[in-house]
Parts: structure tokens; sequence; C-alpha cells
């Protein structure tokens, strides 16, 4: 019985991670559903020990039901039949044992029928998810979608929705549009009230939607007749069962292919608006994004996770001048490499996973009640760090699955070039983890501004107050060490950029990965110093990190103000 | 009904004890797969009659309450722990008598039970319980057609092929593996059965614990000992048992020396005369 909860200790460690406790008061409101609802907690253990078992039921779906159907799902992909998505055999099987087993709404209040369990556990599923087939992730990883509607929307609007998602709806966002991509501002999905029918009508086309024919999307449409910019754009919801949007056809991918990448044609669809007009892409596709940022993290992770694994067990059996392959140091090498990047990333994203979850519980008492001084305090705190580590955590593991699914290929040789083995379609799958939710390049965009306001300083000098133990000392040393590079990086492309305009854009990427790396490095060395068994990874990944750094703040040492213009195309 | 049964499917060298017993300690114990097939069968009647409800009994020690548990989590109401000494040392029939002595006092309108366990593999207990209350038997059901009032139609997996029957109700149900495999435990019922406990279970809780469940009926595993369901005392255990094991022998498969044979005519004649001679032919 292969439970990819069970078998993944890594997983579980983050799971017991001390900033658990205070999320779980927050999203508990110590504990107020107890008497209401039979399966809310009755404390922090009790809590703990659900999230455990919901967990450990997850990790048997993904390793019994999902993995099992990866490769024909992957095959076979889903069809356009009547304007309509018609998913592959293997997917529908999915989403039937995730209903089944009640997986859905996973982190939307009781009262909507949901499991009120924190962002942090829905970003373990979705890694496990992907772990399965990381094309599936994406559509069982919409409900997220269901996160903004609870945020945003109208009583009556979640009353509608939200226990329709608990119930296993999927769901969808239209953003993307032929000439709208990075730049949403430029959408141009037309939205008129229709004032006899009191709905809203949506005309136009969306391209690359990800589920597109899913039960519930929220479509970024232009309100504003008129406007040509992100303030004329609104957040809108669209009821699939109210009919008027055709899917014209399903793009032929190089990975994900279980995942339906729909082109859909809006023809006078009814549709219902989301909060305020002109908020849509300023404020809730904000939302939307950051959300989808950390799914798309998690679901990086889960494919490092296993392709990491379909090499280790194939440099396991693979036989060459008398004795397995692991026992050659080249391969040996890879793959400790391998391992640490993918621990790496799911440090990163779980760090950012518990950011976000304080942040997010804290906002939502706001709207119950006023804040306390200092729980207005933590959220700008935890607001700060969900914002600055958000990009990090998307970035570098989306990069990693592509490292690390490009590696496990390479350990398998030429076997690893057919289809006969799964770490080809690992490959193919990674590819558009560094791309959609936005691309690294506009990570670093996102990224860039933590550099320049400290935020990553500041959360380095926090790190920097734990206490190292015997294990730790050296590597610690080592990263204070690397930390006053950081700084004096950023010092002279921040000087430079003074009298040259576009230097730090030009250095933005550099900076970002060293922060980045530092700060992973930090992550790890506190696991190390909790438990022994992380010793080792974290002393692979601070050489490798170190690496890294020392190469970035090279290229800036050497970097002249001229090569602004060098680079220009 | 269901069995915990020790995980027979991947068994390590230590899963036989020298004297050629189970060594059950280093097997995990786990639901019977077959039974889980039945269970998904059982939830199949629920959601079409709607107004059903599905209770597992299961006789053994203290932890068999796991499997109640395990099937309250995939969809079962509760259940029935039948649990005492006397019943130590069963063979199927004293077994089939103690559960068609429970079974009498719960007074199901359906009984489903899985076609064997990986233990045992007799496949005796599901028709001995239902000669034991008079009721007809289908046994290697692999589909679920319809069920109704006083009736159900279920589809048979045979030897060369299926067959489908109608068995008027009350009828003892065995399930083969061949049908669907049971739903996954399912989020929220996780979350509200967690803490169900079986009588003695309870008994030896905390106070804080006892009261909980006190006040949540639906957590308490009913548990009978063998004075709650009336048998006769000579029917059950080691003295209700029958079958007595003359001698437990290790059976290894050991390849014996090859032969080589050309495509001659009178080599291929020479095998046909062993093979006939050893009675392997003909």
């Amino acid at each position: 019985m292969a439970n990819f909860f069970s078998d993944n200790k890594d997983l579980q460690y983050h799971l017991s991670h001390p900033l658990m406790k205070r999320i779980i008061e927050l999203k508990e409101r110590n504990f107020a559903d107890a008497g209401v609802y039979d399966y809310a907690p009755q404390n922090v253990e009790d809590a703990l020990d659900s999230y455990q078992r919901v967990l450990d039921i997850v990790g048997e779906v993904c390793g019994e039901v999902i993995a099992a159907n990866a490769e024909s799902v992957d095959k076979e992909g889903p069809r356009v039949v009547n304007d309509h998505v018609e998913y592959a055999a293997g997917t529908a099987r999915n989403i039937e044992a995730l209903i089944e087993a009640g997986l859905s709404g996973m982190t939307l209040p009781r009262k909507y029928d949901g499991l009120n369990m924190p962002v942090t556990c829905f970003a373990m599923a979705n890694e496990m998810v992907a772990r399965a087939d990381a094309g599936f992730e994406n559509i069982w990883g919409l409900q997220d979608c269901a996160e903004t509607i609870n945020e945003f929307a109208s009583e009556e609007i979640k009353a509608k929705f939200l226990p329709w998602v608990s119930a296993g709806a999927t769901c969808a966002m239209d953003l993307t549009e032929p000439d709208a991509g990075s730049d949403l501002g430029a959408v141009m999905l037309k939205a008129t009230y229709d004032e006899a029918a009191g709905v809203w009508r949506l005309n136009g086309v969306k391209r690359f939607i990800t589920n597109g024919d899913g039960d519930i999307s929220l479509v970024l449409a232009r309100t504003e007749d008129g406007t040509k910019d992100a303030r004329g754009l609104s957040m809108l919801i669209y009821d699939k069962r109210d009919g008027g949007v055709k899917v014209r056809r399903i793009e032929n991918k190089l990975g994900i292919k279980g995942s339906p990448t729909c082109e859909l044609v809006f023809n006078n669809a009814p549709a219902t608006l989301v909060g305020d007009r002109k908020m849509g892409l300023i404020k809730y596709v904000m939302s939307l994004m950051n959300a989808a940022r950390l799914g798309i993290a998690a679901q990086s992770t889960g494919l490092c996770e296993a392709a990491y694994r379909e090499a280790l067990k194939y440099a396991g059996e693979r036989e060459q001048f008398g004795k397995p392959i692991i026992q050659f140091a080249a391969v040996a090498e890879m793959l400790k490499n391998m391992e640490a990047k993918t621990i790496a990333s799911r440090a990163m994203l779980y760090e950012t996973a518990r950011f976000v979850d304080i942040y997010k519980q804290l906002n939502h008492i706001s709207h119950e009640r006023s804040l306390e001084p200092e729980e207005r305090q933590e959220m700008k705190f935890y607001n700060r760090l969900a914002d600055g580590f958000t990009p990090l955590a998307k970035m570098f593991a989306s990069e990693y699955a592509n490292e690390v699914a490009y590696d496990s290929i390479q350990i398998h040789g030429g076997s690893g070039y057919m289809k006969d083995y799964a770490c080809e379609r690992l490959y193919r799958d990674a590819r558009i983890m560094n791309i959609y939710e936005g691309t690294t390049q506009l990570q670093v965009v996102a990224a860039i501004n933590h550099v320049t306001k400290g935020t990553y300083l500041e959360q380095i000098m926090r790190y920097e107050e734990n206490t190292p133990t015997e294990a730790t000392k050296a590597m610690f040393d080592k990263l204070v060490a690397l930390r006053e590079v950081y700084t004096k990086a950023v010092e002279r492309v921040e000087s430079i950029d003074k009298e040259c305009a576009g230097y730090k854009d030009f250095h933005a990427r550099r900076l970002v990965e060293i922060a980045g790396y530092i700060i992973m490095s930090h992550i790890l060395l506190r696991q190390a110093g909790e438990n022994e068994e992380y010793v080792a990874p974290a002393q692979i990944f601070v050489k490798y990190a170190s690496k890294k750094i020392v190469e970035a703040s090279s290229y800036i040492e050497q970097s002249e103000a001229s090569d602004v213009e060098l680079f220009r195309a | 009904m269901a069995k915990q049964v020790p995980d027979t499917r991947n068994v390590g060298k230590d899963a036989m004890t020298a004297e050629g017993t189970v060594n059950r300690a280093a097997l995990a114990a786990i639901f019977n797969p077959e039974d889980l097939n039945a269970l998904e069968m059982a939830l199949q009647m629920k959601d079409r009659l709607g107004e059903a409800t599905v209770h597992v009994l299961t006789m053994g020690p203290q932890r068999a309450a796991d499997i109640i548990r395990e099937a309250m989590f995939r969809g079962a109401d509760g259940g029935y722990l039948l649990s005492g000494r006397e019943f130590a040392g069963s063979d199927t029939l004293a077994t089939s008598y103690a559960l068609s002595c429970a079974l009498r006092k719960i007074n199901p309108d359906i009984i489903v039970a899985g076609r064997q366990a990986i233990d045992g593999d007799t496949a005796q207990v599901g028709p001995q319980v239902a000669e034991k209350l008079g009721m007809p038997q289908v046994t290697y059901a692999e589909e679920l057609i319809e069920i109704k009032d006083g009736e159900i139609v279920v589809k048979r997996r045979l030897e060369r092929g299926t067959e489908v029957v109608v068995s008027p109700l009350p009828a003892v149900i065995t399930v083969n593996s061949s049908a669907k495999e049971c739903r996954p435990r399912n989020a929220k019922r996780v979350m509200k059965f967690k803490y169900a406990l079986a009588t003695s279970e309870l008994a030896a809780a905390d106070e804080q614990c006892r009261n909980f469940i006190d006040e949540r009926p639906y957590l308490h595993i009913v548990e009978y000992a063998a004075a709650d369901v009336n048998p006769d005392p000579e029917q059950l255990g080691l003295a209700g048992s029958p079958t007595k094991v003359k001698k437990i022998e290790n059976v290894v498969f050991q390849a014996k020396e090859a032969k080589a044979l050309t495509a001659e005519d009178a080599d291929i004649e020479s095998l046909m005369v062993e093979l006939i001679s050893s009675h392997t032919l003909g």
C-alpha cells in the first residue's frame, strides 16, 4: 500500500513545526466550533491529530489511485465533446476518489462544509497530489479559488458556491487572453450589466485557461466601458450550469497533459460581481495569484520528490561494471544534490505557507472583530514575510523541479529518454512550472522590492539569532559571512543604480537568488539543529548555495554600469 | 461481517514461527481485503436505499475494534465487537456459531461478508452463518445490481463467467475480490469517529475520555461478551471446534535438475512416454 504521506518523514516533520500551534489557535478561533460540528477539534493536539489523519488519507489516495492513473492520463488526456471538456478516464477516477475521501473544501470554514484546515496542510496535500500526477494537481488545487471567494465575495455568493466546492465542484480562474498574459491589465473580455435580468453578461475570449470548463469560474473582465488598464477590471463569478461559455479547443501541450488548458468563448454568459467593481486585478487577482504561486511551489516540490525517488530507485537497481550505478561517485553526488534541493524547496514552501496562514487568519479575524494592537502588529509582520517569501518559494521550487527532473533523466541514461520510465513525463511536466502563475523573471520583479525594502535581510538577521548546535556551527558561521557578501552586493548595485537607471533590474535575479540561498540555508540549519537527519542535506545544500552565491556576487563585483547598455536588446 | 487478519500479503522471513504457525507479532493487523469489498457493497446498498444503516460485526480480541473504526471512517454507521476468551481457538464452525448467535441478537435485514479471509483461506464462515441462520446465501458476489424491499439482485463471478441471481431477503452475501474496491476513508468521518471506542476500551480510558464519549453515543462501539449472545458453551472456542491440526509442514518449492531435449522425434517420444507414465498426461 503506497502512501505518500506516511512514506515521507520530511513532510511529517513540517507538520510538527512550533508555529502550527499559533496557526491552529487562529484557524479554530479558540475552538468555537467544537460544540457545533461533530468533526471539529477540541484543542491543538486534537486538531494536529486530525490534520495528520486527513493527510494520511490524501497520501493513500495519491499513492494508490492518482499515481496509478498518471501514465494513462498523460497518454489519453482530455477532449472537447460538444463544446465541453471530457476528462481522461483516470482523471475522472481521481476526482471521484478525492470526493469520496471528502478532500474538497480543505481550507473552507465548517459552515460551508469545509474541513477548516490551514493553508500549510492544503499545500502538503497539493504536494502529494503533484508527486502522484502534477497535471492533476492543477485541477484539484484550483479549489483554492474558493479561498478568494471566501475572502472577498458577499455572503450570498459564498452560501451558493462554497458548499458546492466542499462537495467537489471544480474551479477555474479565467485571467489570460490572447493579448493579455503576463500583462493582465490588458484584459479585454467585456462585462456589461443586463438591467432586465439583473446579471452581468460576459462576452469575449479567454486563452490558456486551466480547467476552463470547471464548475465555477472566477473571471477577470472589463466592466468599465472605455477603459484600457487595470483600473477598469472587475472579478466575476460564473456558474457552469448557467451556460454561455464554450470550450473552443484544448491546447496540445508538452507536459501536464491531463490538465485541460482551454480556449473559451463567452457568449452572453451570465455572471455575478465578486466584491467591488474595478478591484478585479488590483486586489482580487493579486490575492488569487499569491495563493496560486504557493500552489505551484507545492506542485514543484511534489515533482522534485517524484523525480528524485524515480532516480534513486533506478540508480539502486541498474547495474553497470558489475555494481549498481548508485555506487559511482558521479551518480551519488547528483542524487545527493537532488535530495538537498527537494528538502530545501520543501523547507521554503512550508516556511512561506506558515507565514501565509498566520497573516490570512488574522486578516479574516479582522473582518469579524477589531484586532488587538499586538494582533495588528503580528498581522503586518507576517503579511510582509508572506509577500516576500511567496515569490522566492515559487521561483526556487519551480527551477529546482526542472533541475531535479533533468538530473533524473540523466541518471536513467538512455532509458530515461524512452517513454518506458516516468522520468520523461516528469521532465515534460516540470517545464511549465517556472512559467505559469508568473515566470521566474516575474517572481524576481516581485522579490526585488523585498531586497530593497530589507524584508529578506531582516529575516536573515532573525535567523542569525538562532543558536547553532555543534553540528551546524561551521555552516552557521559561513552563512553569516555570506550575509555580508549579500549586503555588499546590494549596496554596490544600489549605489551604481543611482547613477545608471536599469542597473538594479539587470542584477535583480542575482540579488534575489543570493537572498534566497541564504534564507533556505538558514531554514535547513534550523531543521538540522532540531533533527540530525537534516545535518547532511543541510551541509550539502550550504555547499551548493555558497557556490551559487559566490558566482552571483563575483559577477556583480565585476559588472560595470556599462553592462546595462551592453545587454540591451 | 469482517475480520482483522495478519497481513499475509507482504510476508518477510519472520512471518512464520519455528513451529510453523503464523507469527502474528511480525505481521501488521489489517482489515481482511475481501471484507473491504463487502463493506463497499454494503455501503452501496445504503446509498441506494437511503434510509439503511451499515454496522460491522467482528469477532476478535480488543484490538479488532480497529477495523470497526476503519469501517466507520469509510462509511459504516457503527459496529459490534464480539470478544472474550470463550471464543479463543475457534475454527470456522465455532466462529460461524458465535457470529450467528450475535446476529440473532442484532437481527439484520441483510448480511454481507468477504468471500474468505487471507489468513485461513477457507471461505466457510459466510456460508456456515447462512446455514445456521436458515438464510439463503449468495457467494462470489461481484456486483450489486438491485436491492429493494425483500429482494436483492446480485452478479456472481464464477470460474467460467458470471451469473445474475435473485435472492429473497434476509440473505447472506459473500463478496469476491473482483467486486468494486472499497471507498477510501473520508476526512470528516475520520475526524468525527476517531475517538470511537468499544466497551472494554472505554473502561480502560481516563475519565475525561469516558465523559466525552458518553456525550456522543455514536462513538460507542457495542461490545458483546459470550454471555451477551446466549450461546451453548459447548459449541464455542476450542470445545466447539472439531478441526484438529495434525501436522504442519513447510512446503519448499525446489527446482529439480533440468532436462535438455532436442527437437528430434526420439527425444519427444521419450518425453511423451515419461509424462504418460507419471500420469502428468493422459
